[in-house]
């Protein structure tokens, strides 16, 4: 019953979302109030009822209906309450249904918080996120129905494959969707904008803190899958430039460079088509990156399971929306008109140099992504594009960008002079370069990577530094109030650009210096690295509630003294007879140390892994404070709707600091 | 106008791009061996273990060489295939028998029928690694000269017997 | 007498002290041939889990594959030579680094030639902009407003 309610809801949701796309757009062009007062609505109702589809399948997961086809493929009586709710998006059906629910949310939240937009515009936007809407929704209805009936139905389900079972599955798709999916809400600002020609900075203004929160969320959740990936899969990597992690880093970075666009637009006006450029692509690139891990064109660890219609349908869908708006672009983009003059040199000209260093970045990871299917499809022959590739790329390309992040903010508006931007950057500059030379010389080991990774971190540090003292000395105030003299706008910037700093620090530390063993320990063995020990104290046999482990015990020890006690284990998940590691990890601001079992031995030995990361958890801890940075410009005081004393005329625009 | 085009030209051929590609396998190694020397190998014989056989023995005729163990599953898929092709007597099927145990294997044999002329028994699969196999059942098409000219990725299903692999055997046995 | 003595203490508390805590020994002995083995592994794609490098696999393939990069490598084989002799095995879909070759040319120098042509064509297109007329002559007052405006920094 559940489940046919389900499926019912995702009927009455299509028809809903065909509503909201289609009368509202259309209204909005004939000026129809009727029809474009259809938007708000709809949105709210098709909110609902995904919203009912959505829990009809938790439902089913919850009770262990298996008599459902997809509750049977991913969930087992034995696996955990929170694994199973986690598995509706273990799969593909399930995570079709999960992108349409947050798309709902973001189209709902966009129908509430919209009402300082033209009611034209707002009719628009909804429109478009329900013409997608419908995209997804026929989908699944079309060949991926979650709701689809197993009969006879399984005794028990095939469970949940064991790599998911885990807190990173509760956390990382959801985040990464909301971010994915949240670009939706910038392209539809600039389908909408491009539909009705109002492209200016209040739409720029309107447009950026929705790009700036689905930045957030796509920050985190890229951030939740590489930690993820380290302590779960146990060999300590955390970045693989797999298919899929490409598709998801993409769009955060025409993201990263859309916000940064908006900025220019919102403040000087400047810049418009190329805003409106960016906005469709980082949405394009999210629906491009669901296509690559379903259709079986590339092989990723992520991927479903296939079915070349799925990948067509996916296809088809991607001409009509993409290639749509890239029309609708070619055609509207030449009168979107000018915006403020600027020098060669100036802010605007640097956070244009940006845009593009990101632009070239991710088109080489989509190149580099895609080439191996390039070659095959011309028939030139099989190959593999893997880390060793990007990592040879695409650190020099983001290299400039890095340093450019260090003259941007102290440059003028309109007009700035290289002169006076190299003598207020001295000693920022001298200070990295000592660094850079300094410290791998103090830790023992120096290659031109690391001295490039080390400048480029000191010096966003150095010049970010300087830029705050600048701002905050020389006045009368207590430094609180100097400090709130300031906008959130500025102070987001302001961490966000330190935590890529710190970020950079983490990576070039660990990969400069990190290092490993592989020893076959007995229980009562040392092993040492860098400069700790650790003892092998032997397996325990343990129970889990759908696996048995071996559970390792390593005692770490520096100079005699105890440090601290690790588990890594080796667990044989039931069901599907299949084996995983599970590193011991002990984490610290300085390193991590880290250990993975191998296999047994004889004599009751086993072959042990161990690790050295030095800094790693600086490489997440930076995402948390970009994250957290964009955060704090969003709840910048002019988006405060409450703050308004008088409603915005419907053409206003404002000039802001 | 023509400018702003450009995203939308780049657009479509990457989809261009990615409609083929839905057709391509990319978990599928296509072998660097097609159109060279086979490599030489000598094993000894999983019916008479003190006898040798080695590539050698097949230079003059065009011979199958297909790669199969008793723990795998889709070597019995193609079996039948496999069997019925040896009674026509076409051409000369030779086995290897990849990571296996002797024991394993001739039961296998026994029970599904057998049709090779001779299996070279591969334990460790060194020999394996020198054809380039990854998956087991591979098979390869050698001609007269020992070159190989064409591997098959898979089970041999009728189709491919019937399109791929029978017209080659005989274009090669003409030669 | 006492030095025999001495010596089979010394012994017998070296025995001792070794049944007590054993150095854990490295899982191959040969230090350099593993370190190139692993960095061989870590560069080269497991045929069986094709999303894996040869160093991650668990696969029987690639514990097969690593065996033979070691032999290989104790007979003091160059990193060269070993990937030459899987790559004529497998193909270069067993590397992870693309060789060079006229078929990747585009996919190496791609990035670069995109990013000094985009930087070029950045520069250009910031040149024409700043020289295309339209600019309105400023009172001295509202010259001084403006230069307040501009020097706040924001």
């Amino acid at each position: 019953m559940i489940p046919e309610i389900g499926h019912f809801a995702l009927i009455l949701a299509l028809i809903v979302a065909l509503i909201q796309g289609v009368f509202p757009i259309i209204g909005a062009t004939r000026g129809n109030v009727v029809w474009m007062g259809l938007a708000q609505p709809a949105a709210r109702a098709q909110f609902l009822l995904v919203a009912v589809a959505f829990i009809c399948l938790a439902y089913a997961f919850a009770t262990m209906d298996y008599s459902v086809t997809y509750v049977a493929s991913n969930s087992n009586s034995r696996l955990p309450l929170q694994y199973r709710i986690a598995a509706v998006w273990g799969g593909h059906e399930g995570s079709l249904l999960l992108w349409a629910v947050i798309l709902s949310v973001w189209t709902v939240a966009v129908s509430f918080f919209s009402k300082h937009l033209p009611s034209a515009m707002r009719a628009r936007i909804l429109g478009v996120m329900g013409l997608i809407s419908v995209g997804f929704l026929l989908f699944m209805l079309s060949v991926s129905n979650p709701f689809e009936r197993l009969i006879p139905a399984a005794m028990d389900g095939r469970d949940l494959n064991p790599l998911l079972q885990d807190p990173g599955m509760v956390f990382h798709p959801p985040m990464l969707y909301m971010g994915y999916v949240g670009f939706s809400v910038a392209f539809a600002f600039a389908i909408a904008a491009l539909l009705g020609g109002e492209l200016d900075s209040a739409w720029a203004r309107w447009s950026r803190p929705w790009t700036t929160l689905a930045w957030v969320f796509l920050t985190i959740g890229i951030m939740a899958g590489s930690n993820w990936a380290y302590y779960e899969l146990g060999w300590g990597g955390w970045w693989f430039w797999d298919a899929v992690e490409n598709a998801s880093f993409m769009p955060w970075l025409v993201g990263t460079a859309l916000m940064h666009s908006l900025a220019v637009t919102e403040k000087r006006g400047s810049f418009k088509a190329w805003t409106v450029l960016l906005a469709i692509c980082a949405f394009s690139l999210s629906l491009l990156g669901t296509f690559l891990v379903r259709s079986g064109v590339l092989t990723s660890v992520h991927a479903f399971a296939t079915d070349p219609r799925r990948g067509l349908f996916i296809l088809a869908f991607l001409v009509l929306v993409i290639g749509g708006s890239l029309l609708l672009f070619a055609w509207r983009a030449p009168t979107v008109g000018r915006g403020g003059k600027f020098g060669v040199v100036s802010r605007e000209s640097f956070l244009l140099a940006n845009n593009v260093l990101l632009a070239v970045a991710a088109i080489s990871v989509l190149f580099g992504t895609l080439y191996p299917l390039f070659l095959d499809a011309l028939g030139l022959g099989k190959i593999s594009v893997g880390p060793p590739y990007f990592d040879t790329v695409f650190a020099p390309l983001m290299a400039p960008a890095l340093f450019l992040m260090g003259v941007g903010p102290i440059a003028r508006w309109k007009q700035a002079t290289l002169p006076e931007l190299a003598m207020r950057l001295r000693w920022a500059f001298g200070i990295s370069v000592a660094t850079a030379v300094i410290l791998p010389l103090l830790l023992g080991h120096w290659t031109p990577m690391i001295g490039l990774g080390l400048f480029l971190a000191f010096w966003i540090f150095a010049t970010t530094a300087n830029l705050v003292y600048q701002r905050l000395r020389g006045s009368d105030q207590s430094l609180m109030a100097r400090i709130k003299s300031n906008s959130y706008s500025w102070w987001g910037m302001v961490i966000a650009h330190l935590g890529i700093a710190v970020f950079t620090l983490g990576v070039t530390v660990v990969k400069g210096f990190e290092s490993e063993i592989a020893v076959r320990m007995s229980p009562g063995d040392v092993a040492h690295l860098a400069g700790f020990d650790f003892t092998f104290e032997g397996v325990t046999e343990i129970e889990g509630p759908n696996y048995s482990a071996s559970r390792g015990h390593i005692r770490i020890t520096k100079n005699g003294i105890e440090r601290t006690l690790i588990n890594p284990e080796k667990r044989l998940y039931h069901v599907q007879n299949m084996p995983m590691t599970e590193a011991g990890i002990s984490p610290s601001v300085i390193h991590d140390l880290y250990a993975s079992l191998g296999e047994p031995l004889d004599g009751g030995a086993w072959s042990v892994r161990i690790y050295h990361k030095p800094m790693v958890e600086w490489v997440w801890f930076g995402c948390l404070m970009m994250a957290f940075g964009g955060l704090l410009a969003i709840s910048d005081r002019r988006y405060r709707l409450k703050s308004r004393t008088k409603p915005l005329p419907e053409n206003a625009t404002e000039i802001s600091t | 106008m023509k400018r702003a085009l450009l995203p939308l030209i780049i657009f479509l051929v990457v989809v261009g791009f990615l409609f083929v590609g839905l057709n391509l396998d990319p978990r599928e190694v296509p072998s660097p061996l097609v159109g060279k020397p086979a490599p030489a190998f000598s094993l000894p014989r999983l019916d008479n273990a003190d006898k040798m056989i080695s590539n050698k023995d097949m230079l003059g005729k065009v011979w199958l060489f297909n790669v199969w163990a008793s723990w795998c599953g889709a070597c019995r898929d193609e079996h039948h295939v496999l069997v019925a092709l040896s009674k026509s007597g076409v051409v000369p099927i030779y086995g290897l028998d990849y990571k296996d145990t002797r024991l394993d294997a001739l039961q296998w044999l026994a029970e599904r029928g057998n049709p090779y002329v001779a299996t070279a028994v591969d334990e460790n699969g060194r020999v394996g690694i020198d054809y380039g196999v990854y998956g087991v059942p591979e098979t390869y098409v050698i001609d007269k000269a020992g070159v190989i000219a064409y591997k098959q990725i898979g089970p041999i299903t009728e189709a491919v017997l019937r399109d791929k692999i029978l017209p080659l055997v005989k274009r090669l046995q003409i030669q | 007498m006492k030095l025999i003595f001495r010596v089979v203490t010394v012994c017998c508390l070296m025995l001792i002290a070794n049944a007590w805590a054993d150095e854990a020994r490295p899982l191959h002995d040969d230090v350099a041939v593993e370190a190139q083995v692993q960095r061989l592994s870590e560069e080269l794609r497991c045929l069986v889990c094709q999303n894996q490098t040869l160093a991650d696999s668990h696969s029987e393939l690639a514990e097969d594959l690593r065996q033979e990069i070691r032999v290989m490598a104790t007979k003091g084989m160059s990193d060269q030579q070993i990937t030459d002799y899987l790559v004529e095995r497998y193909g270069d879909f067993v590397r992870y680094r693309p060789p060079l070759k006229s078929t990747t040319l585009l996919l190496w120098f791609g990035p670069f030639a995109l990013l000094l042509g985009g930087g070029i064509g950045l520069f250009l297109m910031l040149r024409r902009r700043a020289k295309s007329a339209g600019n309105l002559p400023l009172s001295a007052d509202e010259a001084r407003k403006v230069n307040a405006l501009l020097n706040e920094e924001s």
